[in-house]
């Protein structure tokens, strides 16, 4: 992160991200809203580019802007009237307060920890190595993250289906 | 990488870049300069020669579907109608793009722009030669699936913004179609990948040069499967059930119109050249013909490929009727997932064999290519048999969407005719 372009880049992605993270927030329209939404999702995969995390970054595109967005968009069009204003909430102070103690804990934490650089070179190819931590030093969390998304998944079948639902 | 040839060497137009990249380097330029330069080059030869080859395949399409239909086609503008094309997209740019009062004016506005985006970034990882890729990524295989997904968000934001309940179900149906598919295309690539060792494009044409044998030979299933993704990523007939006319009008574009509505189509053609180049890299071999591609450019053979694939797509839209949508959904759930999802399975098996046992890939690959190709008829023919609808008591009484409410009763039941 030395040279004029990596700034720039860093600086630019920066604004993208923030500032449609803010316009999340501000906008009235809950569809824009989203909208917005991605396009900051799309300024973090850029950040995990100039950290040379390609691998991540291509799965921030394919996750967060390709997959969770529409599920984001199908629960609002699920939603009784989902073009309403979004602000008249009770929930505004104590979201506030949340938002505002996260923010807190984050800035707190990163900027009080002493960070140790590293100094050996970063993989050409992070795919493989992450291919190989997930299947070797780390099957077990990852597969238990899976069946945790079965019984997630399960659940809400359940709850869904209506009383009395004949087996077919 | 080979050393590079003279600059006029055209078998690969990346030589006549580097020769001129290195003159740059040589004048004292600073060492962004010529990475700049690069990056335009690459832009510019991607955007010219995709929106030639759609002028042309406008033309073509248009002609070749008419025949197929037993018509002329266009032949008035031009010789032969060869000018049709241009006179078309001058139509579109001085027709009116009218935008309707309540529509949703940002999102009415960006949704042809951001079509266009997946369609055109796809062509970046594409190694159009041996040193024409623009940007070989080392994620490549994954890249193309993620700019793939952006495509859902852009056809709803439009089906949405034009505030117009054909457009919104036109929207829906393609982002149900699109998540459905995905999955398919993820499982499909991923028979690929594991083969191959490596998610670089270029690699794995490469792979494809040095062990002689294109994927498609190797993986059937998984072409077969990628294929019929493609065609339904792609919104073409049969799969076009998003726009499709006969029911709701044009889908997400009923409210677009002049140049906003050529951006839909042009993507659309885009897209279809981006998924055409995508299975010509992954599957057939992409610039490399068995040893031809040291007497033809390589580029040359990319694109005769390419052109190929796409007519298969043209060929399919004269040819195949359009299903409907709980057909289509049910072909992605209940059949091409758990077909993808077992070749992965056995490719899996058979990667594990040949590196496990050391066997030489003369001895290796012919017999997992038999084996595959064997499985691949074995389980669409199997699974179409026992699972699927062939076998009249698993026949649906009624349309399946319409039995919980008991509306529409158009399927007769099992039986002799006139028995209901």
């Amino acid at each position: 992160m030395e040279d004029t372009g990596s700034i720039v880049a860093f600086w630019v992605l920066t604004v993208l991200t923030v500032g449609s993270a803010a316009g999340v927030v501000a906008v009235r329209d809950l569809i824009r809203a989203v909208v917005l939404l991605i396009t900051s999702f799309l300024g973090v995969a850029g950040l995990y580019i100039t950290l040379s995390a390609d691998f991540v970054a291509v799965v921030q595109v394919l996750i967060y802007a390709g997959a969770i967005s529409v599920l984001i968009l199908f629960a609002i069009m699920l939603t009784p009237r989902a073009s309403r204003d979004n602000a008249e909430t009770f929930l505004q102070i104590p979201g506030l307060l949340l938002a505002g103690l996260v923010t807190f804990t984050i800035a707190f934490v990163s900027l009080e920890t002493d960070w140790t650089v590293a100094n050996n070179s970063f993989p050409e190819d992070t795919t493989a190595a992450i291919g190989e931590a997930l299947l070797d030093k780390y099957v077990l969390p990852f597969e238990m993250a899976s069946v945790l998304l079965l019984v997630a998944m399960l659940g809400s079948i359940l709850l869904v289906r209506p009383e009395g639902t004949k087996e077919e | 990488m080979p050393p590079l040839a003279e600059w006029y060497d055209l078998r690969d137009i990346g030589n006549a870049v580097g020769a001129f990249l290195d003159w740059i380097r040589d004048q004292g330029a600073p060492d962004w300069v010529p990475f700049v330069v690069s990056g335009l080059i690459g832009v510019l030869g991607i955007l010219i020669w995709v929106i030639l080859s759609q002028l042309a395949f406008i033309w073509i399409e248009r002609r070749v579907i008419g025949r197929m239909q037993a018509r002329i086609g266009p032949n008035r503008v031009g010789p032969r109608g060869l000018l049709q094309p241009i006179a078309d997209a001058l139509k579109l740019f001085l027709k009116e793009a009218i935008t309707t009062r309540n529509a949703d004016k940002p999102l009415f506005w960006i949704g042809p722009v951001l079509v266009f985006i997946p369609a055109l970034v796809v062509f970046a990882v594409i190694p159009f030669g041996e040193k024409m890729a623009l940007a070989d990524l080392s994620v490549g295989v994954l890249f193309v699936i993620a700019i793939g997904s952006i495509n859902t968000m852009a056809v709803f934001i439009a089906g949405w913004g034009s505030n117009n309940k054909f457009a919104l179900l036109g929207a829906m149906r393609n982002v149900a179609m699109l998540i459905s598919y995905e999955l398919v295309q993820v499982l499909a690539l991923l028979g690929v990948v594991v083969f191959v060792g490596s998610m670089r494009m270029g690699a794995v044409v490469e792979w494809q040069s040095d062990f002689n044998v294109w994927v498609l030979f190797l993986q059937p299933l998984a072409f077969v499967s990628f294929v019929i993704a493609s065609a339904v990523e792609i919104n073409r007939s049969p799969m076009d059930i998003a726009e499709a006319e006969s029911e709701i009008v044009a889908g997400y574009h009923t409210e677009y119109s002049g140049i906003k509505f050529g951006f839909f189509l042009a993507a659309e053609y885009f897209a279809g050249f981006a998924v055409s180049a995508v299975i010509v890299t992954l599957f057939l071999g992409g610039w490399t013909a068995w040893g031809l591609e040291e007497w033809v450019p390589g580029w040359l053979l990319f694109l005769s490929k390419l052109y190929l694939v796409f007519f298969l797509f043209i060929w399919s839209r004269g040819t195949l009727p359009r299903l409907r949508i709980d057909q289509l959904m049910a072909f992605a759930w209940k059949f091409l997932l758990p077909l993808a999802l077992l070749n992965v399975l056995i490719t899996g098996g058979e990667v594990l064999i040949w590196r496990e046992g050391d066997l030489s890939a003369g001895l290796a690959l012919p017999i997992f290519g038999v084996v595959n190709a064997a499985l691949a008829v074995a389980l669409v023919v199997g699974w179409g048999t026992f699972m699927g609808h062939l076998s009249p008591e698993r026949r649906a009484k009624r349309a399946v969407l319409t039995q919980e409410l008991g509306a529409v009763y158009y399927a007769r039941p099992a039986g002799p005719l006139g028995e209901a």
